[in-house]
């Protein structure tokens, strides 16, 4: 999955912008953490899984997912389902076996492609989601990835006005980045942030206006409330804004992932999922539960703490790394 | 989910209650769903093996209980088996006799380290501690300065040295600084790092040394899934940390990840941090979270909150009243009121039984403390006897007490319908029956 999917041409690169080149060390690394993180499932599952057909392939498979938080259910599914293919003959040999595997479990990633609709000239992305898993960090990657890739200008609105220094730590992303900040006052009103945001979007005519959120615990009602009322003012100030709202979902979260999920989704309409940390051992695959229940499409990657640790989602790549190296 | 799991076992075990004993198909039955109920609980998948297993032992040798139905018999044999897995009882911080106590505070990205420090410090400093912060992550923007602005609402001194020095440097440095300054507990704050981050874990081990910390607590997400055990084995044996602060617990995640830390390092949780604000961190009580795992909600927290707010002859009385089912929406009215006086309402709710529903529930009609302020306006517009009674209100009734709050027919009806199950429920936990949860899930649907 390459940046250009994610974002279509069509939402404009000048031509006159250079796209950045892949360095080629930083995709090896890349591979590289993956496959560390697939090692340790790889050794659950051993190559030979398929090759003998009883009743522990089917539980040492369930167990390798379990392990990866894809969940009881979600797990139940596939596994199910692929047992009955096997049984049927529609699925013959190990490696076919593992193909469908991998398919079953891409499918539940959700089968169309990612799209970060940037359309709009400017477009609101505001990013959400429960404390620390990486809102603030996500916004430096994307606004650095947007403005070298595809020349965009980016507006970063720092509307955390909550947690003490979260206006500082955007400002140090912002200038990583490249980028403009707006900002508000510490405990100020989070709304208005946006609002300016995207008055000096329109005036400077910068392309992406992307707000940072505070975060909060989904099971916070007010918190939630204030967030929709954000949304809201963002939706008022801007046609069809806010154009994404991403939910950023760290990958060692456990099934608790779902529920802020569908809280979010209920608050803020939640456009797509970014997934971070996948850099440790976590297979963040509460993802799939995600996308299988909710419906909501896994967009980004995280993959580290530096600037150019964000990765397009690519659902079987992702599928592969639960299962196999 | 222990209205969920308590239902599913006890359909599950049905027709046992006839038999009068639990056979090992029976047990192999209710083992399924307690595998799901933990594995969703986000137990490890080994823990979760070895403890059914366990349980099962347990089970084929007790007979059926009358108090009790099969399933809630199975329930009770399963809580008290991951209470004991759970541990004793938590201890305190390892405080050094005299000079200078240094806490090292360590974990993953994001885990809730600082907001730990200054909460922690917030406590020892009333407690009557002089306490110090010493900022070590240099690592994450602005870090730095969200210790040094949360150190300081908590009133312990923060030594900062910016982030150009290293971290290792720095709590050296720190450590001095305290000494002469008369420190009694100095808490490290550092950089959340990942456990297969090889070059970091050195600089943590690094730190560990020079620093000798009397406790190195492991700041752990509650929300963590499977990898939790990956982290702490990781984190085990780099630093040999002494203890687990669990945070995040005023979400809803069930926290299976402290049970499986537990269980593969022995080490033991010692608090329990449950909101952003720096007063929100309690002793960890490992009973209490064996119930929440199971979704039975925290019997003990909330009649420890209740004799916390009252004196003993009000506590004495409103035990009676409970009992009697006489719990009126005037003494509804007073616990609130003293009960918000104990902290957030959410974390007061997430202690009741049933509370895995009664909190969607409530979510619903978004139980906050602005909420709460609703609920009083609802009650105090009620006339004395209808708060003593609440069956005398009416369609009527209701229509004044509405407008009279500035709310609606529906909000009085659902105060009105919550209350009824309410007062059912505490009157069962009251007589230490466990409230029947086919009838509370018929109430609160
Ligand atoms: N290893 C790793 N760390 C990450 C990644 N993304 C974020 N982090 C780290 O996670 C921690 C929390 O990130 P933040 O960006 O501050 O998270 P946040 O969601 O904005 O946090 P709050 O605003 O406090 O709710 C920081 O230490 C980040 O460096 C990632 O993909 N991999
Ligand atoms: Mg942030």
């Amino acid at each position: 999955m390459e940046w250009e999917e994610l974002i279509p041409s069509s939402a404009g690169p000048p031509p006159d912008v250079r796209r950045k080149p892949e360095p080629g060390g930083r995709l090896a690394r890349l591979r590289e953490r993956l496959s560390k993180s697939r090692r340790a499932l790889r050794a659950e599952l051993s190559a030979s899984l398929f090759d003998r057909l009883d009743a522990q392939t089917w539980e040492r498979l369930e167990e390798a997912l379990i392990v990866a938080d894809v969940g009881a259910k979600a797990t139940a599914e596939v596994v199910s389902r692929l047992e009955a293919e096997v049984e049927a003959g529609e699925v013959t040999g190990p490696e076919a076996i593992e193909e469908r595997l991998v398919e079953l479990l891409a499918g539940l990633a959700g089968r169309e492609t990612p799209r970060l609709e940037l359309s709009a000239k400017p477009s609101l992305v505001m990013v959400v989601g429960v404390n620390g898993t990486g809102k603030t960090t996500t916004i430096g990657k994307l606004a650095a990835a947007l403005r070298e890739r595809f020349g965009l200008e980016v507006i970063v609105a720092a509307a955390d006005t909550y947690r003490a220094a979260a206006i500082e730590q955007l400002e140090t992303w912002a200038e990583r980045a490249g980028t403009e900040i707006v900002r508000g006052n510490q405990g100020g009103d989070p709304g208005a942030v946006i609002f300016d945001a995207i008055a000096a979007a329109e005036a400077r005519d910068a392309d992406v206006v992307i707000a940072d959120t505070a975060g909060r615990l989904h099971t916070h009602g007010n918190l939630m409330e204030e967030l929709s009322k954000v949304r809201r003012v963002a939706a008022k100030r801007l046609d069809g804004a806010p154009h994404e709202t991403l939910i950023v979902i760290d990958a060692t979260t456990g099934q608790n992932g779902l529920r802020q999920a569908r809280a979010f989704a209920e608050a803020v309409e939640v456009s797509g999922v970014v997934l971070t940390k996948l850099d440790g051992t976590a297979k963040g695959g509460i993802a799939l539960a995600i996308a299988g229940e909710l419906g909501i499409p896994v967009k980004l990657i995280g993959v580290g703490e530096a600037l150019e640790d964000l990765r397009p989602f690519d659902a079987e790549e992702f599928a592969r790394a639960l299962i196999a190296e | 989910m222990f209205d969920q799991l308590s239902d599913r076992l006890q359909e599950t075990l049905a027709d046992v209650r006839n038999r009068g004993k639990l056979t090992e198909a029976d047990v192999d039955k209710a083992m399924r769903e307690i595998r799901l109920a933990l594995l969703e609980a986000d137990v490890n998948f080994k823990v979760v093996k070895s403890f059914t297993s366990q349980v099962k032992e347990r089970c084929l040798g007790a007979g059926v209980l009358d108090a009790l139905n099969p399933g809630q018999q199975v329930v009770k044999i399963v809580d008290e088996e991951l209470a004991a897995l759970m541990g004793g009882a938590s201890r305190d911080l390892a405080l050094a006799s005299s000079g200078t106590t240094v806490v090292l505070m360590a974990g993953l990205q994001g885990s809730g380290k600082t907001t730990a420090c200054a909460k922690l410090a917030k406590q020892l400093g009333d407690g009557g501690r002089k306490v110090g912060l010493a900022a070590c992550d240099t690592q994450r923007p602005a870090a730095v300065e969200q210790l040094v602005t949360m150190g300081g609402r908590s009133g312990a001194t923060v030594y900062e040295q910016g982030t150009r020095r290293d971290p290792v440097e720095i709590a050296e440095w720190a450590l001095g600084q305290a000494r002469s300054d008369g420190i009694d507990v100095l808490i490290v704050d550092t950089a959340g790092r990942l456990h297969i981050d090889e070059q970091l874990m050195d600089e943590l081990a690094a730190i560990r040394k020079r620093t000798k910390p009397h406790d190195v607590l492991l700041v752990l997400d509650a929300m963590t899934g499977q990898d939790a055990v990956n982290v702490a084995e990781s984190f085990g044996e780099r630093v040999d940390f002494d203890g687990v602060v669990l945070t995040k617990l005023d979400g809803d995640a069930r926290g299976g990840a402290a049970l499986s830390v537990k269980a593969v390092t022995g080490k033991p949780i010692l608090y329990a941090s449950n909101g952003e604000r720096i007063e929100q961190l309690e002793r960890f009580h490992p009973e209490r979270m064996a119930s929440r795992i199971l979704g039975m909600g925290d019997v003990m927290s909330l009649i420890e909150k209740a004799e916390e707010v009252s004196d003993a002859d009000q506590a004495a009385e409103l035990e009676r009243k409970i009992r009697k089912q006489q719990f009126t929406l005037e003494d509804f009215l007073a616990q609130m009121k003293q009960v918000r006086k104990m902290g957030p309402l959410q974390n007061v709710l997430g202690m009741m039984p049933g509370a895995g529903k009664a909190m969607k529930q409530l979510r619903q009609v978004n139980m906050d403390e602005r909420e709460l302020d609703r609920l009083e306006a609802i009650i105090l517009s009620m006339t004395p006897a209808e708060r003593a009674n609440p069956a005398l209100i009416d369609g009527s009734r209701r229509k004044r007490i509405a407008r009279g709050s500035g709310t609606t027919v529906q909000a009085v009806n659902q105060l009105v319908k919550q209350f009824a199950q309410m007062r059912k429920m505490m009157s069962q936990l009251a007589q230490g029956k466990m409230p029947d949860p086919q009838q509370l899930m018929k109430g609160m649907r």
